[in-house]
Order: C-alpha cells, then structure tokens, then sequence
C-alpha cells in the first residue's frame, strides 16, 4: 500500500538557501527518515541529511518537522494527513553545514567542560562500590540522554536569544546532573554550573522536557535540583557563613 | 604536495565505538598522543544500539560463574573454531574491565546487595550481563566517552579515511576527508587501530546503520593484511519484520533473557524441536520446567530453549516460516506479554516497549511481536596475535568487531562489548608502545595523490547514481550469501559482484564536495564489494556448515573443518583464498571445554 506524499525540504547552506518541493511513494509504516532517503536514492543524491540507528536510540536525525523539533527517524508519516505536506527544516539553534545538516560542534566543547566525574574511594579493598538500584535510577534517567539535541534546538534561550557564550543549554545540564547526582561521585560542579554554566538563564518554560524523545524529565528532574543546589551553595546565609568560618 | 593538511600522532584510532574508544583513552593513558577519527559525531557509533548487555563471569548473581565456564560457553557456542587464546584472555579480563567503567561512572542496574546485576542470555550458563535496562551500549559510549574527553584524545568527527599508507613494510599513515568540506587530511603515524565495526550494511535486512560497510575489513585488506573467518556472519533471530520500513531493527535477546518465547502460527513453542545435540541436557525439556527458571528457580531448572544460541535459533525460525508456520508478515511470534507483567516489561526492557509502540503501534505488554532474523555481526574479520592485536601488517592493530577469531563460528550475545573493552585496551596499550620505535620510510607523495585522484573520480563522471549500485549489491547478498547458502547462489554472487564492480567504477556524483551523501556512498561502495566478495569467496570454500555459515548442499558440521580458517589476502589485483589450519588445543584447555573442569 503506497501513496504518494508531498515533502518539502530546506536545501541550502549557511549562506542560505531555499525550500525544494518533491513527491515520495510512500509505503506502509513509513517515518519521515525513510521519504528523506527515498528523496535521496532517487531525486537527489547530494541531499545532506545526518542519521545512523534508524530507531531513536544514536539521536542524530533531528530536525523541525512541520515546525516541531522531532527525530526523523521515530515521525510517522501517517501522523500526519495525506494531503499536508511535509515540511522539514534544519534545527534552528545550530549553523546550517548543508540541508538538514547542522553544526553541532559547539554541544562538544561546553561537554568538555564540565568538571569530570570524581568517585570517592572504594568501599572494598577489591576497589569496588555497593549502590543501590534506589540510589542509581536517579541519575539513570538522565543517562538515557541519547544526545540529538532537540532540548537545545527548542531553549529559546538558544534559539531566540543564541546566548551560546553564557548558557550550557538543557542537554548538557542534564549532563552535568547525571555525575552531580551519582551516588559515587565528589566533585562539586556549582561555581562551573553557576558562571560558566549560566543555570540563571533557564526560567523554567519546560519547553525542553516537552521535546524530548526519551521523555527525560529535564525540567523538574534534572534542572531545578541543580539551580536548588546552586541556591544553597551561594545564597544560604548559614552556608555562607560556614564557609567563611571555615575558611579562616 | 597539493593542498592537504597534514598531522603527525604517535596512535591513530580509526572508529569511535566502544573499541576505539577504550583503544584511544588507553593509548593516551601510556602518553601517546592519540588522534580519534570516526566517521560519525562522537557518541553515535554502533555501540549505541548494543542492549542486552555486556558479559563478564563476575558471579554477582551466580556465585558459581568464573572464566573458566564463561570460556567454554564461549567456546562451545564458537562451535569450537574460536582462537582459544583470544576467548581465554577475553574471559579472564572482562570482569575488571566492567568494574573499571563503574570507576569511570557507569551506573549498571544493582543486585539487591548493592553489586552490578547480570541478567541471562543466550548460551551463557549462568547470569553473566551486566545490563542497563535495554540500553547497556549507550551507557558504555557515554561512559567511554566522558573518560576520553577528559584524556586530552583529539576526536576528528565526521571524517572518513579512505586509504592506509605502508612505507618500508610499516604502517605510515592514513588519508581521509572531511564530510563537512570534503577536504583530505593526511595522518601521519606509525601505529594505527582499527576500531571500524562490521559489515551489515552489505544485506537487505540489517540491524546495522550506514557506516557498517566493512571500511575497516577494507582498508587492511588493501594494505595487505589477512582476513579470516569471513564467511561467519551473525544472523540475528530477532528483527523487526513489520512494518517494512523498520524491517531487520534489532529485537534485543534480552526479551529472551527476561521470559519472552517464541511460537508459531500453531501457537507452538518449537524450539523444544531443535536442541542440538552439544547441548542436550543443559536446556529445559518442558514448559512447566522453563516457566519455572524464568520465575527465577533456577537451581532445580534449566534454561528455555529460547536461550540456545543466536545461529541455532535463527535457523530455527527460517525452518518453520519456510514449512508454513510463519506469521502474517513472514516471521514468528516473541511473546513476552503472557509471561511478564507490564510493569516488568516496562522496566526491563523500556526501549523494546517504546520501538515496538511507536514504529509497528504494537503493545508488547499486550501482545506477540512479529520477527525474524536480521543481518547483525561479523564473526570474522582482521587477522589478529592474539596478545597485542596486531594484524600481519607491522603498526596495524585491530579491535572489536572488525578483529577476527575471537568469536569463532558463531558470537554469543553479551560477548560483543566485553570484547570492545578487553581488546580495545590490548590494542590501544600495543600501539602505543611502538613509539619511540624506529620510525619507518615516509609516504611517497605519489601515493597520497593517487588516493585523492581516485576518491574524487566520481566527480568527473556523469555515470550511474551511486545508491542504485549500492541497493542492487545488498539485494545479491541478502539473495546468495545470506542465511542459508549453496554453491550455485554463491557462484551467482560472484559473478554478479563482479558485474557490480564494473559499475562502481562507473558512478557519478553531482553536486560539491560539502556534505554530499552521493559521494559518501560511492567511496563506501569500494569497502562493500571488497567485504562482498570475502564473503561470498569464504563462504563457498568452507563445505560444511557451522555456526553463522550454513549450506544447504552441506547440511553437516565436518570436524575435519572445525580448526580450518578460511584466510583472504589480496595479491596482486586478485583476492586469493587459502585454508590454514589453527594450532591445536593445548590438552588442559580441551579438557576445560569437554567436561567443563
């Protein structure tokens, strides 16, 4: 059973570009990722698109479908009626390279900077630890961060405001909440989450947990507890207090 | 030399998955200074995908497990054509590389004492993955990959290396190009690992993504490194089969592992039908006594039948979807839902609920899913020493899933990232200790500009489209050289590369070099037919059947060939063929795997 369906997708470059029209046979089950392809295969060979697992879990086929930051490859094309074209942008929030394509090199180095998971010492002389699986499924959650980077696409933040330079962005909070939220783990990330990070930007739309496609809860789970403890370390006058105390 | 940049590293790792990845921070940590090249954004290599888990005799669940019982299995489930010396090593060193990733940060799921679980799997005797949900590889990757950005590892994303360089009988170097620019980059070193992965993307129906086009396997071939075992491919039992845009995604065995059984059209659980005689008497013989060990008695029970290994079980469900017991779409039912609760299903296996819900609008804690087998590993590949993973060419190493031998004639699931881990470090630490060596001859320029000459041919061509050429050589593999082979298929598959090779010389691209996906696949194309006619070439050399290789015409296994390797070696413009038998197992070791002591 096909059907033909009507695409229209941005080619072009950073320098610019325009929205190209085509026409896909499209079968049963089809996602959106399988009309790009078939556009490709058949129409246009040069057509850049960016994919590797096909099936939600290597993140790396993010686009703005219809308007809405969406990974390609988990769109249905029957999620949407036979007669509305498709039409499929690159995210918004990173340069274009080409197409669909963006650069998203910049998520790279503010990763790169988040201090680095720091263990206590072992609990056992064989150099292991005991957790619990109460005590892992904290951070687990944000470990299922697959990366595609919609969360940043969607922050205006990011987007409207392209404060690339002051905010680290939902994802990499998220990063930085899996190590700040490990049972093992003794780094303090505050000052970094606080200056370089930007945690104040973030007024909490939630928009990021409404996009995400592993249905991380970025927001409650994962932003708000590290802002709390930002908070803590540097507005609490007891703290602050403890601090100065101790320090002389 | 012409426009080129040029960059000199004591180690480079070609590929980013879990081997290079862990061959790059070990390199870094002996002070090499390493460069990590991959072909995709760091992060997003196959490992990715990995699900059920990784397996290491820990004995966290099982205090009896040790690596003496996780070698045999392994061994046994290799149908004996394992390097011995290899799944030894593997056995004996997963556990601590499994602790060490806790040490890095991994949060695996927890026994109720607090330690790393380890759920069953296919032809492991005991609990031995430790697992994450169904998401084990990308907690690995991330893992892997905060340890090697924090170990001061240049990463080249998104570059493809599309030729290796030998001076003076040494690894020199290699060439690759950028997606982003299309502009090469010479790497100049005397040590390269190859961490490059498989070869799926040569078949119809894949689990595997675009990059698995056996780049790797290819670019030692033409360097003059051997391969071997080439005609061990993994079918997976359980693909996706509806609808057919997902068909051949990858159904983690871990359903399997957690309950789920297989039926078919008659609502019979056949497996009972296919125990192979190796492994009578270690497997449940009833229902009730299956049910049982899943409930978790497993002291008194044995294992389902569900749980033989990967290649008894998918020719298994090729035999009752070609007697006419199929489902509606062509495969066979896994069900879990009349096994499980959903809340179970939903913990354990979440990513399986949230595929299967969202790609076929199938409940898999209501009801069967349709499958069947899926191209998914490579048993063979680069021909390795065992102890450093260096290939027949001096400075080339190989690791992972583009290595040979470890696996034999069949992989045990599990067995996959624990090798990543134990031979990704071996690799990246032997590498490293070639520096300071005497350097070898430098890169004549001519070469390199040959190399770039022939990869921007297409170019100047206004030929056929590249991924017409491609689909047609995956249609003659999933035809001849698939599941189930024969001489006549094998030759046809032979004949009809050969054609292909004649239009991959042929292809045109139309476009820039920026980002173009025409000439991505036309460069790939010269690693698939390379990786095509192994293959088909070792496939129709062994006579008998083994593990992933079954022919039809020679329906038995022949112990006469159980210790015989098929090696692939490029001379002259010819790819030549020849047998070599393995050393013999040492006494003790024969012993080990006979009668498990």
């Amino acid at each position: 059973m096909t059907e033909q369906r009507r695409l229209r997708l941005f080619r072009g470059t950073r320098n610019g570009g325009e929205l190209k029209d085509y026409t896909v046979a499209a079968g049963e089950g089809m996602v959106v990722l399988d009309a790009v392809h078939l556009v490709q295969a058949e129409q246009a060979p040069d057509l850049a698109v960016r994919w590797n697992c096909k099936a939600g879990k290597c993140g790396s086929c993010s686009a703005e479908i219809n308007g809405k930051p969406r990974l390609m490859c988990m769109t249905r094309m029957s999620d949407y009626p036979a007669d509305e074209t498709i039409t499929v942008m690159p995210m918004k929030a990173f340069p274009v390279i080409r197409d669909l394509v963006t650069d998203v090199s910049w998520n790279y180095k503010v990763n790169a900077r988040i201090p680095a998971f720091q263990p206590r010492a072992p609990d056992f002389p064989d150099g292991t630890w005991r957790m619990f699986q109460y005590e892992v499924e904290r951070p687990q959650e944000f470990r299922k961060c697959i990366e595609c980077f919609l969360c940043q696409d969607v922050c205006h933040v990011l987007r409207a405001h392209d404060k690339h330079e002051e905010f680290m962005g939902p994802a990499m909070l998220v990063r930085a909440a899996v190590y700040e939220m490990h049972p093992l783990d003794e780094a303090d990330r505050s000052d970094h989450l606080r200056h370089e990070g930007g945690i104040g930007y973030c007024n909490i739309t939630k928009c990021c947990t409404e996009v995400c496609p592993e249905s991380i809860t970025i927001t409650d789970n994962a932003i708000i507890p590290l802002k709390e403890r930002v908070a803590d370390q540097n507005y609490d006058p007891l703290q602050w207090l403890w601090r100065k105390l101790t320090r002389q | 030399m012409p426009d080129i940049r040029s960059l000199d590293y004591d180690v480079v790792v070609i590929g980013a998955g879990g081997a290079g990845l862990r061959a790059a921070i070990e390199a870094s940590a002996q002070n090499a200074k390493v460069a990590l090249v991959c072909k995709s954004l760091l992060g997003k290599a196959h490992t990715v995908m990995a699900e059920g888990g990784a397996a290491a005799a820990l004995g966290n669940v099982m205090g009896e497990d040790n690596w003496r019982v996780h070698f045999r299995d392994t061994m046994r489930g290799g149908k004996m054509h394992n390097n011995w010396r290899m799944a030894q090593i593997h056995a004996q060193e997963a556990p601590d590389r499994i602790n060490e990733l806790e040490a890095w940060g991994a949060l695996f799921d927890r026994t109720p004492d607090g330690r790393i679980n380890q759920r069953p799997f296919g032809g492991h005797t005991y609990s031995r993955l430790a697992h994450v949900g169904d998401r084990t590889g990308l907690e690995m990757i991330r893992v892997l990959q905060d340890k090697g950005v924090h170990s001061g590892i240049d990463v080249h994303m998104e570059c493809t290396i599309v030729r290796l360089f030998v001076a003076g009988g040494k690894i020199a170097g290699a060439l690759g190009y950028f997606r982003e620019t299309g502009r090469f980059v010479l790497f100049k070193t005397g040590a390269i690992v190859l961490a490059t992965g498989g070869i799926g993307k040569a078949w119809q129906i894949t689990s595997n993504s675009w990059e698995y086009t056996g780049d790797g396997h290819a670019l030692a071939y033409e360097a003059g490194a051997e391969l071997i075992d080439m005609e061990f491919v993994q079918f997976h039992p359980t693909g996706m089969v509806w609808p057919p845009s997902v068909r051949g995604i990858l159904v983690t065995e871990g359903v399997r592992g957690e309950g789920g059984v297989l039926k078919n059209s008659a609502g019979e659980r056949f497996m009972f039908r296919y125990m192979p005689d190796m492994f009578k008497g270690d497997f449940a013989e009833t229902e009730a006594e299956s049910d049982a060990w899943v409930q978790g008695e497993r002291k008194k029970n044995r294992r389902p039948p569900e749980l033989l290994t990967r290649d008894v079980v998918a020719k298994a469900i090729t035999k009752e979807i070609a007697e006419g017991r199929g489902s509606p779409h062509g495969g066979v039912f896994l069900d879990i839902a009349s096994k499980q609760t959903p809340e179970f299903i939903k913990k354990k296996l979440p990513s399986m609920y949230h595929q299967f819900k969202e790609l076929a609008h199938v409940d898999i804690t209501k009801d069967a899913m349709e499958i069947g087998p899926t191209t998914h590993y490579v048993m063979g590949g680069v021909k390795v020493d065992a102890e450093t993973q260096e290939s027949t060419v001096p400075g080339l190493y190989a690791a992972g899933e583009v290595g040979g031998g470890m696996h034999g004639a069949n992989r045990l699931g599990g067995n996959s990232l624990s090798d990543l881990l134990v031979f990704g470090r071996r690799a990246g630490q032997h590498a490293a200790a070639t520096r300071g060596a005497p350097g070898g001859a430098s890169i004549p320029d001519a070469e390199v500009e040959r190399a770039m000459r022939e990869a921007l041919e297409p170019f100047e061509r206004d030929g056929e489209n590249p991924f017409a050429v491609q689909s047609a050589l995956q249609a003659v593999m999933q035809r001849n050289a698939g599941i189930i082979r024969d001489k006549a298929g094998l030759e046809t598959a032979l004949s009809e590369l050969e054609a292909l090779k004649g239009r991959a010389r042929t292809v045109g691209i139309t476009g820039s070099r920026e980002y173009n996906p025409g000439w991505h696949t036309a460069i790939d194309l010269r690693s698939l037919l390379v990786v095509s006619e192994a293959t088909a070439r070792a496939a129709l050399e062994r006579t008998e059947s083994r593990g992933g290789h079954t022919r039809s015409d020679y329906p038995d296994s022949d112990e006469r060939q159980a210790r015989e390797q098929i090696v692939i070696k490029k001379e002259g413009d010819r790819m030549a063929v020849r047998r070599e038998t393995q050393p013999a197992l040492p006494a003790d070791v024969l012993k080990l795997i006979k009668e498990g002591t």
